[in-house]
């Protein structure tokens, strides 16, 4: 049984959708405090189903400075993951990792972007690993790419490279909170359409 | 400016002179201008994907880059402009991610841009100027009282064309 368009989602697909963002972001989390060596907390994330037009908005508007990793997925679905972190977040990473205080988001030199990437990828890394031990599959990541431009330029890659069956993407808003603040980022899951269906039914549910 | 029509992701606008056009944030999409110098009436578009998945018919022709042009040369001819005197300039079309993979990953802004020249060759407009590929996002304002492009970018600032 496969699905011909995310609209035909019912509102118990989403919840489990929703789920999995949990689980996701929250390993993703405990990685990140590993990482940092500091407590973060997480808030509940916000996980939304939306449309790839209106994603920009949801991030302070198309021209919104950020830096974005971005991996393919492969094995027995297939999709995108990205991972996008405003400039605040960028900046608290940056510190932590490199004691550089003031890093400039658009202009990253190697070595920043290089921990960036890294950092991409141990969260993207325990997000997929969550969701693929849930719904027992094996899912391979490529090597990251880190981007740093304007949101709406880069958000119209994964709808562009999906191809025109995915006009939604499962949108995931974490609020991480440190000592001092709260620093958003997000975490964006852009399945195929077939690879959605296959996930379904790892999860055990139908159609 | 007096008029300022913003065109999303996937739109096309087609207006006469002092409109000026802006569409934000190009980045494996590209932006097309058409201009007619004589009626002064200008368009853009911006397209996501090359072809028109005719296996898949949908409603959304402007998202493709050889649907949205034929439209958009209609809707001008429609205002008085003539096919002859229509000239293109496009924008966009960059490789935003390098990720290793084996899989042809990162290509499609070059595929866009190769479906815009396409389409713009059978239809027989001529492309005046570009600024497409590499690896940046760009902002375009077109404005429709002399079909000036300005393409504007977060680390390569702005260009006129």
């Amino acid at each position: 049984m496969s699905i011909k368009d995310f609209s035909q989602l019912n509102d118990m697909h989403i919840d489990v959708l929703r789920e999995i963002g949990n689980i996701g972001a929250g390993n993703a989390a405990t990685s990140l405090a590993n990482m940092l060596n500091r407590q973060i907390e997480m808030r509940t994330p916000v996980v939304r189903i939306m449309d790839i037009q209106d994603v920009d908005k949801a991030m302070g508007g198309p021209e919104t400075p950020v830096v974005a990793i971005l991996v393919e997925l492969f094995g027995d679905i297939h999709g995108i993951m990205m991972f996008v972190a405003g400039q605040k977040f960028t900046k608290t990473m940056l510190g932590s990792l490199l004691g550089c205080e003031d890093a400039d988001c658009m202009h990253l030199t190697e070595m920043q972007s290089s921990a960036l990437s890294e950092i991409g990828n141990i969260m993207i890394g325990s997000y997929v690993s969550a969701i693929s031990s849930l719904a027992n599959l094996k899912i391979n990541m490529s090597v990251p790419g880190v981007t740093a431009d304007m949101v709406g330029s880069l958000l119209t890659v994964p709808a562009a490279e999906m191809g025109a069956d995915a006009d939604k993407i499962i949108f995931v808003e974490d609020d991480f909170e440190n000592e001092q603040d709260v620093i958003t980022a997000n975490m964006m899951l852009i399945p195929s359409l077939d690879s959605l269906s296959t996930l379904m039914n790892g999860l055990g549910i139908a159609l | 400016m007096n008029n300022l029509i913003v065109v999303g992701i996937a739109e096309m606008q087609v207006a006469e002179s002092p409109t000026c056009f802006v569409t934000y944030a190009l980045g494996s999409c590209v932006g097309i201008c058409l201009y007619d110098p004589v009626r002064k009436v200008g368009g853009l578009g911006h397209i996501l994907l090359p072809n028109y998945p005719h296996e898949h018919p949908n409603e959304k022709l402007h998202r493709y880059a050889d649907t949205c042009i034929p439209e958009m040369v209609k809707e001008m001819e429609k205002m008085g402009c003539v096919r002859s005197r229509i000239t293109a300039k496009i924008a966009g079309g960059a490789k935003m991610f390098n990720i290793a993979s084996d899989s042809a990953f990162g290509n499609i802004g070059a595929r866009n841009v190769d479906a815009v020249k396409t389409t713009l060759q059978n239809l027989q407009v001529r492309i005046v100027a570009q600024d497409t590929g590499l690896n940046y996002g760009r902002t375009v304002f077109f404005y429709t009282e002399d079909g000036t492009m300005v393409v504007k970018s977060c680390t390569m600032g702005s260009k006129t064309f």
